[in-house]
């Protein structure tokens, strides 16, 4: 059994600060050979952050690491793959054009004389896919014609022709149909059987106690324990996940919910109709990939949609971004480097983009008032910076995520589509955008409408915190949504995981 | 950190202030003298107005390299024109219209094919050049004279009031430009989407319409080239401003304008032209060879991206 055998890897005490945020304080992990162990946790816990030590992407500030009993210290990712340590991330990593033998063999080409000896190269990748049971995979096939499964198995064949210790599964099955995940769990159980030491990293609990061994739970970067998956219910497991600190206050002004002003059918099969009415915060919880960031894009017509009806005050159907806008609906991105926010341009430019009519006489976007608007909502969100022209890349993420927001305050918008507004933000930062989001949505009196806020988070408590209901997303699938009060942090776990049954 | 930041962002005028004063060493007293600096202004008009554009679509992340052809064009479209009798502004109203419509056409092309525009332009770079061969019928194409052939004419020989008519067209045209990059809608719409062009479209900027536009205004500024280019020439010539885009595209790259799009000035852009004219026009008054104009040329393209860099890097901190 494996607490005989001595462990393949140990990692102990291990303490790692991204300047001022302790993303790991002190973490304890070993794996024997011959053993899946799992690692969970929710987001932010630490289990990116501790795989990526273990893996020589980052260096621990404080801590020790074996491999067989020999101190691991790698220097950077080839120094760990060289050792053995090898990760499969959710986002696979291989050349789509090349076939499968030659991603196979990347970087370790078998050469006489510089000459690749191709035969040789074939040969291994064949013999590495047998020995995953899947010799049905040609090495001459181009990569880019496989299935994601099938691109997974050639990465895993990867890992073993250059020699693997230390298997790392990153969420494996998030983006599988379930027939190849069924297979994945055979595999892992085949090369648990060769005795590779496993690292399972998934979500989804019911997955973690059919394939692992042992569950080590990660909360705020600590160990919060551990045990064997079958003495275990995922609602245990969920209780260790969540820990009992609940430190933040959400403020919460009085709201009046007054007419619909969105209404989702059909997104997805087997989803439940949605209504979001004025003055009211809806949230959506799930797991990252469960398909809620997208469900946000096809309203905002930012991703093509494939069936279902959407609604948007009076109007229905698709429409696009510039459309949207114009109905009073804004959409802050979760990818706020990436597509939220144009780095290199001034706040003013980025706060003003969407809406750069009336800043001055007929299509002339004059600087001074451009300026003038953009200042009043860097006063009102108390965006830190030297003045509405600083580049935004030179601000930090909070006070960027601020500026994302100010762009749907300047246009005015009545309906909010917000997509993890807080992701990697700090808590001073965190707290004014809560405020703001609560004073968005509250009765403004005098018989103005008040604005309606759709909310998409991976942080539980913040949604149970400020809004009026939550809606689970599990698999592409929406369920329906209840009050918040009447729900709690463990129940949407569970759910989001799939493990309604558990519940 | 602010000075540093205020160097970069003056270097190109100091660049050109630096080789100036350089040439004015080299060369003597003379070198600035009234005809000498009208002679670089004529010789900047052409790369200059054309400049003006790519200012345009490099700001908006795209590039066009089809500009020395499109050139060619215009002037072959101009002198047919005024051999058919048309009067001079019809015939320079035709070759910038022509022009007008390759621009049209690479836009269409870029945003409908969604090929990257280097790819594209460099397709049209040759199918407008054979075109204008095609449509000239591989000659150069003599034209009557008209007013058109005084756009350039020194003011000695009786050109302009104070400078060339075609300076002040150029000096105007930059106007309009500039003002457009820095004070409309479409210019701010431009500068989003050369800077990221997902948050463009989240803002709901049309991107393609913006992009079909530039293209077009920017080949439309290269058909005024070409009228330009006509007038030095006074002959339709198919073969002429081969390889000119890259001076142009050097000139905004001089002046600050980034390949990767979101930033560029007219007036950068007008000094980097005038920078190039003025090291040409130096060393071979200087009596400098050929080779030596080219290694400084290229030299100073490299310093101008190696400044900008450490610019970037001043700020990325």
């Amino acid at each position: 059994m494996a607490e005989t055998l001595a462990p393949r890897f140990r990692m102990r005490g291990i303490r790692k600060a991204f300047g001022a945020t302790v993303a790991l304080d002190g973490v304890d992990l070993e794996v024997a050979p011959g053993e899946v162990c799992a690692l969970v946790g929710q987001n932010g816990a630490g289990k990116s952050t501790l795989m990526g030590i273990l893996a020589g992407a980052l260096t621990p500030d404080a801590g020790e690491m074996e491999l067989d009993g020999v101190a691991y210290r790698p220097r950077g990712p080839l120094e760990a793959r060289r050792a053995g340590v090898q990760m499969i991330y959710q986002e696979l990593s291989l050349a789509p054009h090349l076939s499968v033998a030659e991603n196979v063999v990347l970087g370790m080409e078998p050469a006489r004389l510089g000459l690749v000896r191709w035969r040789e190269a074939r040969r291994r990748a064949r013999q590495a896919l047998a020995q995953l049971g899947h010799p049905e995979i040609a090495p001459e096939a181009p990569v880019s014609t496989l299935s994601v499964a099938g691109q997974q198995l050639v990465e895993i064949a990867r890992a073993l022709v250059v020699g693997c210790r230390v298997l790392v599964l990153d969420e494996p099955t998030s983006s599988l149909a379930q027939d190849d995940a069924r297979r994945l769990f055979e595999l892992v159980a085949r090369l648990k059987a060769q005795g590779h030491a496993i690292v399972y990293i998934s979500h989804f609990l019911e997955e973690v106690k059919q394939v692992a061994d042992r569950f080590v739970v990660l909360r705020d970067g600590r160990n919060a324990g551990a045990g064997r998956t079958a003495d275990t219910t995922p609602r245990e497991m969920v209780g260790l996940m969540v820990g009992s600190a609940v430190g933040e206050v959400y403020p919460r002004s009085p709201r009046r919910r007054g007419e619909p002003v969105l209404t989702l059918e059909g997104l997805g099969a087997g989803s439940a109709p949605l209504t979001l009415h004025r003055g009211e915060i809806v949230g959506i919880a799930g797991l990252l990939g469960a398909g809620r960031t997208r469900l946000l894009r096809s309203v905002f017509g930012l991703a093509p949609v494939r069936e279902g009806r959407v609604r948007v005050k009076a109007v229905e159907g698709f429409l696009g971004p510039a459309r949207r806008w114009r109905q009073g609906v804004g959409f802050l991105s979760e990818d706020r480097k990436g597509e939220g926010l144009a780095p290199g341009l001034s706040i003013s430019d980025n706060v003003t983009l969407s809406r750069l009519e009336g800043l001055g006489p007929g299509p002339l976007v004059l600087p001074g008032p451009q300026a003038a608007a953009t200042s009043r909502l860097v006063e009102r969100l108390a965006i830190r910076c030297r003045g509405p022209r600083q580049p935004v890349r030179e601000l930090s993420g909070g006070n960027q995520q601020k500026v994302a927001l100010a762009r749907l305050l300047h246009h005015d918008v009545d309906v909010l589509l917000l997509d993890e507004p807080t992701r990697g933000i700090d808590v001073a930062s965190k707290a004014q955008i809560y405020a703001l989001i609560d004073a968005l949505v509250a009765d403004p009196g005098q018989g103005r409408p008040a604005r309606a806020v759709l909310l998409v988070s991976s942080y539980f408590p913040e949604l149970l915190g400020l809004c009026d209901r939550v809606a689970v997303m599990c698999r592409r699938r929406l369920g329906a949504a209840r009050p918040a009060a009447e729900l709690d942090e463990h129940r949407l776990i569970l759910e989001a995981a799939g493990t309604e049954g558990a519940a | 950190m602010r000075a540093r930041e205020l160097l970069a962002r003056g270097g190109p005028l100091l660049g050109l202030i630096l080789v100036s004063a350089l040439f004015g060493v080299l060369v003597g007293p003379q070198f600035f003298s009234p005809a000498n600096l009208e002679l670089i202004a004529r010789q900047t008009a052409i790369v200059g107005t054309a400049a003006l554009g790519m200012t345009l679509v490099i700001a908006a992340a795209g590039i066009d390299l089809s500009v020395g052809s499109v050139i060619a064009l215009s002037t072959v479209v101009i002198a047919l024109g005024l051999r058919q009798a048309a009067s001079p502004a019809g015939a320079a109203a035709a070759g910038i219209g022509a022009a007008a419509l390759c621009g049209l056409a690479t836009g269409l092309l870029v945003t409908g094919l969604r090929v990257v525009p280097f790819i594209v332009t460099l397709g049209m770079m040759l199918l407008v050049r054979g075109a204008a061969k095609g449509l000239a019928d591989e000659r150069r194409i003599e034209a009557p004279v008209s007013w058109l052939n005084d756009l350039l004419r020194a003011r000695a020989l009786g050109g302009g009031v104070l400078l060339p008519s075609g300076i002040w067209v150029l000096v105007a045209m930059a106007l309009v430009v500039a003002g457009v990059l820095r004070y409309t809608r479409f210019g701010r719409h431009l500068l989003a989407i050369g800077s990221n062009e997902r948050t463009a479209r989240l803002c709901g900027v049309r991107v393609e319409l913006c992009k079909i536009a530039v293209y077009t205004i920017s080949a439309a500024l290269a058909g005024l080239a070409g009228v330009m280019q006509f007038a030095k020439l006074s002959v339709g010539d198919p073969t002429v401003a081969v390889g000119l885009e890259l001076d142009v595209i050097a000139a905004v790259i001089i002046g600050g304008g980034s390949l990767l799009g979101g930033r560029g000035t007219v007036f950068g852009t007008l000094v980097g032209a005038v920078l190039m004219t003025v090291i040409q026009i130096g060393c071979s008054q200087r009596g400098l060879p050929n080779w030596v104009q080219q290694i400084v040329t290229g030299g100073v393209i490299v310093a101008a991206v190696a400044l900008d860099r450490w610019r970037q890097g001043a700020q990325g901190t």
